[in-house]
């Protein structure tokens, strides 16, 4: 690892301050990706700004169907949240999946969506929640928000301080891991509200999540794994490497799709 | 250069070390500790698994400036006065190990699953929750076998005290 130097912040301000006073500067939130990363010398940030002790951006409020999890929130805090499970099991599922016990103790919501891996798990949560991701500047839709492979409409120094969304009245996910590094090699998130249904897919799409609306419509007349059958899923816009091909991948995105349907009851 | 302070296996430790330091060659090379392992260096294998504020993580994948002013607990400090932990003592009477290079992230894992469990452990689960540490040797059906019976032992003889 190439030489940093290391800032802990307390508050939001803070730590965009810091941020910003550096031009080579990087985030730190659980470093469950950045350390590695920063191991291997494919990452150089000059200085890190630690985020786990900026208070206001951790924990987890359901207030009604409204649902606020603070950017810093580790995945063991989602996943084994008795309030969430109340309201959308979903993403406590997605997040008791993610890595394993020791990663998702450190690893956080926020840098996951702000890292946006084509491959992880919670840009499809997000996205097929209809979620509002929070920085300290504006709130950005998530729709606006991801813009393909490791790329999304932050700006230079904007923070991520949480993810809002209204629970929606049924959700489910599946995904299926690789079986060496547990990413998704496809992950599917349903979810079906008052407005409507989203799919959103991790894991397959040749530039990073996407929403399949040929499955949504499809869900929306019949909420059943059967309606999933009919669909064809292109296999143009799918990933291909050394894992799986296209065709296999937009399969899984038909496999797991049902298999998420079913969870979702 | 940063200082470092940390509460480990209940003693407030300091040294210097460069803000690039990661938390398990702090622990190896500044405080002496030498139980935690560093098997993949790449957040893999498990070996180097420690207890930071009561929770396990992977201490080749943490700074040591990140865990500056929190309580570490290593494989070091889980015997009390000379009595192996439940765990340890499972291991041992399950042949929990071969050449046991895993196995102080094993039983740093195994005692935090337990606890987060509280006691409802069944096969399925240990070996779900075991998916962050790899061993070579045993096939995990004696590590499995032996994170059961801890389980058991420190389950059993809470109801015991609580009776």
């Amino acid at each position: 690892m190439y030489d940093t130097n290391y800032h802990r912040a307390s508050s939001v301000e803070e730590a965009v301050k810091l941020r910003s006073s550096q031009d080579e500067a990087r985030y730190l939130s659980g470093g469950m990706t950045l350390i590695a990363t920063m191991k291997q010398r494919l990452a150089a940030p000059s200085d890190l700004v630690d985020l786990r002790h900026v208070a206001s951006m951790k924990g987890i409020s359901v207030e009604g169907r409204k649902v606020r999890i603070g950017a810093a929130t580790t995945h063991a805090e989602v996943a084994s949240s008795s309030a969430l499970r109340a309201v959308c099991p979903a993403i406590c599922h997605l997040a008791g999946m993610i890595g394993d016990p020791h990663v998702r103790h450190m690893g956080t919501i926020g840098g996951s969506v702000a890292n946006n891996d084509p491959a992880a798990d919670y840009p499809s949560a997000v996205l097929a929640l209809n979620a509002t991701v929070v920085t300290d500047r504006r709130e950005i839709s998530a729709d606006d928000y991801f813009q393909g492979m490791f790329d999304t409409a932050l700006e230079e120094g904007e923070l991520i301080t949480a993810i809002t969304f209204e629970a929606p009245e049924k959700a489910g996910y599946a995904k299926f891991p690789n079986p060496a590094s547990r990413y998704a090699l496809t992950g599917v998130f349903v979810a079906k509200s008052g407005s409507g249904v989203r799919v959103a897919v991790t894991g397959a799409g040749s530039n990073g999540v996407f929403r399949v609306k040929d499955l949504e419509a499809a869900l929306l007349a019949n909420w059943s794994a059967e309606s999933v059958s009919s669909v064809t899923v292109d296999a143009s816009q799918m990933m291909e490497d050394m894992h799986a091909t296209p065709d296999y991948r937009a399969n899984l995105v038909k496999v797991m799709a049902k298999r998420a349907v079913q969870a979702a009851g | 250069m940063a200082k470092v302070t940390l509460t480990v296996n209940g003693r407030t430790m300091s040294s210097e070390c460069d803000d690039r330091t990661l938390l398990v060659h702090f622990i190896r090379d500044k405080l002496g500790l030498t139980g935690t392992h560093v098997g993949c260096d790449t957040t893999q294998c498990g070996a180097c698994v420690v207890h930071m504020d009561g929770k396990s993580v992977k201490s080749c994948s943490i700074l040591a400036v990140q865990a500056a002013g929190s309580t570490v607990t290593t494989i070091e400090g889980i015997a009390s006065q000379g009595e192996l932990h439940p765990v340890q003592a499972a291991f041992n009477q399950h042949h929990g190990l071969q050449c046991g290079f895993c196995t102080p992230g094993m039983v740093m894992t195994a005692v935090d699953m337990i606890n987060r469990h509280g006691g409802q452990l069944d096969e399925q689960t240990v070996r779900h929750e075991l998916e962050g540490n790899i061993c070579r040797c045993t096939g995990y059906h004696n590590i499995v076998k032996a994170v059961l019976s801890a389980n058991e032992e420190m389950h059993g003889a809470s109801r015991q005290a609580a009776e």
